[in-house]
């Protein structure tokens, strides 16, 4: 009866709307192919890929490279390279932009903060390759880091050479790239703290600090979750791209991240599989981090993604 | 009893400045003080790598390789950028962006639009599972390896299809166009309805129409993501008059950084020097569009992040 009801109103909606569907149809099928077949693409992993086959693969070989990345020791290094790097990027790119949303937050002269956010928010409209080819430059044996350790007479330092100052370069150069834009949403938060919790604050006796400490923190702490949460589960996508046009083979011992390497195994060394079988590895670990981080907060501070 | 309630209401939004100021005279002029210039100094070192780039570009390798140039040109000279304009292959690459930057931007606003549009119909049947189909992608997705796999087996290698094809919906963007969608008026088009107007004539003649803005905002997003795209370039292209500038810029910096790894610039050689200024020119001309729409962009792109955030 109810699923008779249930058709006949589909029946009378593809009527009525048959021309929304129409429209909604290219959009599916480009998010059928260009999204959900790379989805189910994965199955390589479990199948041995001949390139130019069946793009799922011509048969099962059960967990095969599985097996093989879990046995490999190149794999292990890399994956602590990127543990260390998403982790230092996370501790110092995330409190930074609260840092300065509070700042920017004091300041009274309207213009004069207008200025300082469209300056530092333009760093994130280039292109990684603009701010990479600026890192080289200013890290080059002739470039500004350079030229100050020189006057101060030091020796110059080839860094971009260096595996140990990868982490700092790499880390150094996100902060520039993301402190800017991240205040955006911290911003937004501010400005609906409630202004009659600042005045209780100042009539119990508050100063500045403690008026910062105890309205205005706890104001943003649900923006403050949300964005922990979605980092942490982005932690291991630490800039492939950025670490890519970075790195070079002297400093792969400290850059070299899961992404590069399933990126030169995969598509350099065509092992197609074995590279499939590590970024499935890496999307599961993603998606679990952020579905507990998730979890996390909404036990402990209440404040969730969905 | 005019001048008291206009007191009251900009006195509101301030939160309390005055009493505030009276409260911790000193320590806040202290703390304000020192805020603005915490903040000039941020803003020195944000723009510093601009002006460093800019000043190498105009400077003589020579200068670059002494390291004398930091804020200002050393040498001044535009030999860099005639030498950079009349590289037939920078131009072919440049407008190989242009194109490209164009068609995916066409290619996107079409299947953007018009997917949003259907989304933000609140009465449609399904209309649930179709947002829960767009934003799952947010979460997860196939992956390089088989998104490398589909594109080749799709005979898109080495095509411009490969790079302006497979970005054409951005979850984001789609999110901020269908809530656009949602506040606008119903009445227009019921009205629309019921004078016999079917949905492609509502959405083709009422709808569009009054969705200039959003729709000048979204090809601004666009543009400015496929202007700045390098890596599909660099995955699927193999020749070098099919590149984009941004690949062509990516592979000035691959040529330096090798040439240092070999040691070739340890010893200081022109060569590196005189790279640098090539790149440093390429990187002026490649980012000189996106700083011309910066303005706009900047203001719609910060509304947007509200809304996609408010919504999302």
């Amino acid at each position: 009866m109810k699923k008779n009801a249930g058709k006949r109103s589909w029946r009378k909606s593809l009527q009525r709307d048959w021309q929304l569907y129409a429209l909604a149809l290219v959009p599916l099928i480009f998010l059928a192919i260009f999204r959900y077949a790379p989805m189910l693409g994965n199955v390589i992993a479990f199948r041995r890929f001949r390139p130019g086959g069946n793009i799922f693969g011509d048969e099962w070989v059960g967990l095969r490279y599985v097996s093989m990345f879990i046995n490999d020791p190149v794999f292990w290094h890399v994956f602590s390279n990127t543990v260390i790097l998403g982790g230092l990027t996370l501790v110092v790119c995330f409190p930074l932009p609260i840092l300065l949303a509070l700042l920017l937050n004091e300041v009274r002269k309207k213009a004069f903060k207008k200025v300082v956010q469209s300056i530092s928010y333009l760093p994130h409209f280039l292109s990684i390759v603009i701010i990479v080819g600026m890192v080289m430059q200013l890290m080059s044996l002739q470039g500004t880091a350079n030229q100050i350790i020189t006057a101060m007479g030091g020796e110059a330092i080839p860094f971009l050479q260096r595996a140990e100052w990868f982490r700092f370069i790499y880390v150094g150069s996100e902060v520039w790239q993301t402190v800017g834009w991240g205040t955006i949403l911290y911003l937004a938060a501010l400005t609906t703290v409630d202004s009659s919790l600042y005045e209780a604050a100042e009539i119990d006796g508050a100063n500045r600090w403690s008026q910062i400490w105890h309205v205005t923190l706890p104001g943003i702490r649900p923006t403050m979750m949300t964005l922990l949460i979605l980092n942490i589960g982005t932690f291991l996508n630490v800039g492939f791209e950025k670490v890519l046009l970075l790195y070079n083979p002297l400093t792969y011992s400290t850059a070299d991240v899961i992404s590069t390497y399933l990126y030169r195994v995969g598509l350099v060394s065509n092992n197609l599989s074995y590279a499939a079988a590590i970024g499935l590895f890496q999307a599961v670990i993603g998606l679990v981090m952020v579905l507990s981080a998730n979890f996390i907060s909404r036990r402990v501070v209440g404040a969730s993604l969905w | 009893m005019v001048m008291q309630s206009e007191r009251a209401q900009s006195a509101k939004p301030r939160r309390g400045s005055k009493a505030r100021n009276s409260r911790d005279s000193a320590g806040y002029r202290v703390f304000t003080w020192l805020n603005s210039t915490i903040l000039v100094i941020l803003c020195l070192i944000m723009l510093y790598p601009f002006v460093t780039v800019l000043a190498q570009s105009f400077s003589s390798p020579g200068a670059i390789k002494a390291g004398l140039v930091s804020f200002w040109p050393v040498d001044f000279n535009i030999d860099t950028y005639i030498a950079v304009a009349n590289n037939g292959m920078f131009w072919r690459n440049y407008g190989n962006t242009v194109v490209y930057t164009v068609v995916a931007t066409i290619i996107a606003m079409i299947l953007t639009t018009s997917f949003a549009y259907v989304l933000s119909k609140e009465h449609l049947r399904g209309r649930k599972v179709l947002i829960g189909i767009a934003i799952f992608t947010m979460f997860f997705n196939g992956g390089i390896v088989p998104n490398y796999v589909l594109i080749s087996s799709l005979g898109m290698k080495n095509t411009m299809w490969a790079l302006v094809i497979p970005g054409a919906i951005s979850v984001f963007n789609l999110l901020v166009m269908k809530s656009f969608f949602e506040n606008l008026p119903k009445d227009l088009e019921e009205a629309a309805q019921i004078d016999g107007l079917s949905w492609f004539g509502i959405f083709g003649r009422i709808v569009l129409p009054l969705s200039k803005a959003v729709i000048a905002t979204m090809v601004l997003f666009y543009s400015v993501a496929f202007w700045n795209d390098w890596f599909a370039a660099f995955l699927y292209l193999d020749k070098s008059e099919l590149f984009p500038v941004t690949l062509f810029l990516r592979n000035l910096l691959a040529g330096a950084s090798s040439a240092a790894t070999e040691g070739a610039a340890a010893s200081g050689s022109t060569a590196s020097a005189l790279s640098a200024n090539i790149q440093s020119v390429t990187m002026i001309l490649t980012v000189l569009p996106i700083l011309f729409v910066y303005p706009f962009v900047q203001r719609h792109f910060v509304s947007g992040i509200m809304l996609g955030s408010v919504k999302g």
